[in-house]
């Protein structure tokens, strides 16, 4: 589903900050694989994701989605395959628009916005419906704006959001950093949920080692730069927890 | 005007200088289109293509060579000013004898009454239309483009195309002010547009008080709600002359003004925590 082929990223080239981010990351993630992906800061996870999700361009190697070469295309026209949650809330969602507002953008991410009100009953009653799925009884908040809402509230409407519409990949980069541990376990719960019911490609970022071992059937380490570790399910399932935290160590 | 402001302020986290420019650009356009005798109908479609053109301006170069967009707007409010100079020839034109909007559509006998309905129906349709289009799923888009630039685009939309067509239309309603403001007041002036936006933030700013005041989401009300500020802040301004208050002090009054109404709900929450 995702091909990425001896990718490499230097941020500040030639100049005395000169960041080598990424240094020849050549990575495969089958469909509907959840590859959770781990390492110290500045090791280039971040950075990784950006390129996959188009908001950061690579300066050699290529990126592939479903088979196509989309290496230099920005971030809005990869937004038919791929939905995002970001660390920070609030960067994944409009906080002076209210909740309905919100889902009506994300269930439109694949199509053109138009002149046209698309928020209409059966939409209402639809986006009611998906959230009352979370038993936060936001249901009857819709109209409510989504900066009135919690860190986690808000995380987990991303979720729900990035399967309002055709969705084959989603990235989540640190979704819980920002969160306490019962709203974050809520978040990490509702995003393994959706993306074994929608079948979703994932790849998560996590300095979470306790996630990181739960969810997901491949982990990858990083670090400088590369790929350091990189166990499928079946190792990840022989892997123990504290196995992990020697990967740190 | 105000509602252009809120446009660029609200909806791009910009405020935009061009709007000085605009302002004048829309009211030279029409003064120069009027005097030499052109149809009536083609005023208001070239002013509103002008602005938009300055506006466009703007948000190109804020976006493609990724400048501050502050610097961006004062770049072209000052090419606009040598602009709209070469546009009217020189620095004030008055358009007495002129005929004009004010002149051609009768609605009431007197001419004051007359002027009113015709502004009031401006704003009205002016209004319904933006209000409507902020609803679709285009303004929705154009709302959440100043609030969440990273969600935006993960969510498939260009936001440097969308600052663009929004900076173009905000300045195109400002030019549509200037439009209505010199065959309004009969003349063109190649400064009248100097602070301009300064009462346009006013008006907005005090919007943006009520609105946090009682969280309004509503696209609707909030428009109402720039419209009163506008009303307000002209309000303030005509009584503080009325009460005898030196015209030159008026700026200053006008900034304490706003302060005031910014500054009053955070004096309100301190009250109540030291209860």
């Amino acid at each position: 589903m995702i091909a990425v082929n001896n990718v490499h990223k230097t941020f500040n080239p030639g100049r005395a900050n000169q960041v080598n981010a990424i240094n020849g990351v050549t990575l495969t993630i089958k469909k509907e694989e959840f590859a959770v992906i781990v390492g110290a800061n500045g090791s280039g996870k971040t950075t990784l994701l950006n390129m996959i999700a188009g908001s950061v361009f690579p300066n050699s190697g290529n990126i592939q989605i479903g088979g196509q070469n989309v290496t230099k295309l920005p971030d809005y026209r990869r937004s038919q395959w791929i939905a995002r949650v970001f660390q920070n809330p609030v960067s994944g969602t409009a906080s002076d628009l209210s909740i309905l507002d919100n889902f009506r953008l994300a269930a439109i991410r694949t199509k053109p916005k138009c002149l046209t009100i698309g928020i209409n009953e059966t939409f209402k009653n639809q986006v009611k419906e998906k959230i009352s799925t979370l038993g936060m009884g936001l249901e009857n908040k819709i109209e409510q704006q989504m900066g009135t809402l919690s860190g986690g509230q808000r995380q987990a409407l991303t979720l729900l959001m990035s399967v309002m519409d055709s969705c084959k990949v989603l990235l989540l980069d640190e979704p819980t950093a920002a969160l306490d541990p019962r709203s974050a376990a809520l978040v990490m719960k509702t995003a393994d949920e959706l993306i074994k019911d929608y079948k979703l490609t994932s790849i998560l970022i996590t300095h979470n080692l306790k996630d990181a071992y739960n969810y997901g059937n491949r982990i990858i380490l990083m670090g400088e730069g590369l790929v350091a570790k990189d166990l499928d399910s079946e190792h990840k399932a022989n892997l123990k927890q504290n196995d992990l935290f020697d990967w740190f160590g | 005007m105000a509602l252009g402001i809120y446009i660029s302020m609200k909806i791009f986290n910009i405020p935009d200088i061009t709007t000085n420019g605009s302002y004048t650009l829309g009211a030279a356009v029409t003064a120069i289109l009027l005097i030499h005798q052109q149809p009536v109908y083609i005023v208001l479609p070239a002013v509103i293509l002008a602005g938009g053109i300055a506006g466009a301006l703007t948000g190109i170069i804020h976006t493609k060579l990724e400048i501050n967009p502050l610097l961006a707007g004062i770049l072209v409010m000052t090419a606009l000013y040598a602009v709209n100079l070469t546009v009217m020839g020189r620095s004030n034109l008055p358009l007495i004898n002129i005929s004009s909007l004010f002149t051609l559509i009768n609605i009431s006998e007197k001419p004051n009454q007359n002027t009113f309905w015709i502004l009031s129906s401006f704003v009205i349709i002016i209004t319904s239309i933006i209000g409507y289009l902020l609803k679709t799923d285009f303004g929705i888009a154009m709302r959440a483009t100043g609030n969440s630039e990273s969600m935006i685009r993960s969510l498939g939309v260009n936001t440097d195309r969308m600052k663009i067509t929004g900076l173009a239309l905000a300045n195109a309603l400002t030019a549509m002010s200037g439009y209505l403001i010199s065959q309004y007041q009969g003349f063109t002036d190649v400064s009248m547009g100097t602070g301009i936006v300064v009462i346009g933030l006013g008006s907005v700013i005090i919007a943006e008080t009520f609105i946090n005041w009682f969280r309004v989401t509503s696209v609707w009300v909030g428009l109402i709600l720039v419209l009163a500020g506008a009303v307000i802040f002209q309000l303030v301004l005509a009584v503080t002359l009325d009460i005898g208050v030196d015209a030159n002090l008026l700026t200053l009054v006008t900034a304490v003004f706003v302060l005031l109404i910014v500054s009053l709900p955070r004096l309100s929450f301190k009250g109540s925590n030291l209860k």
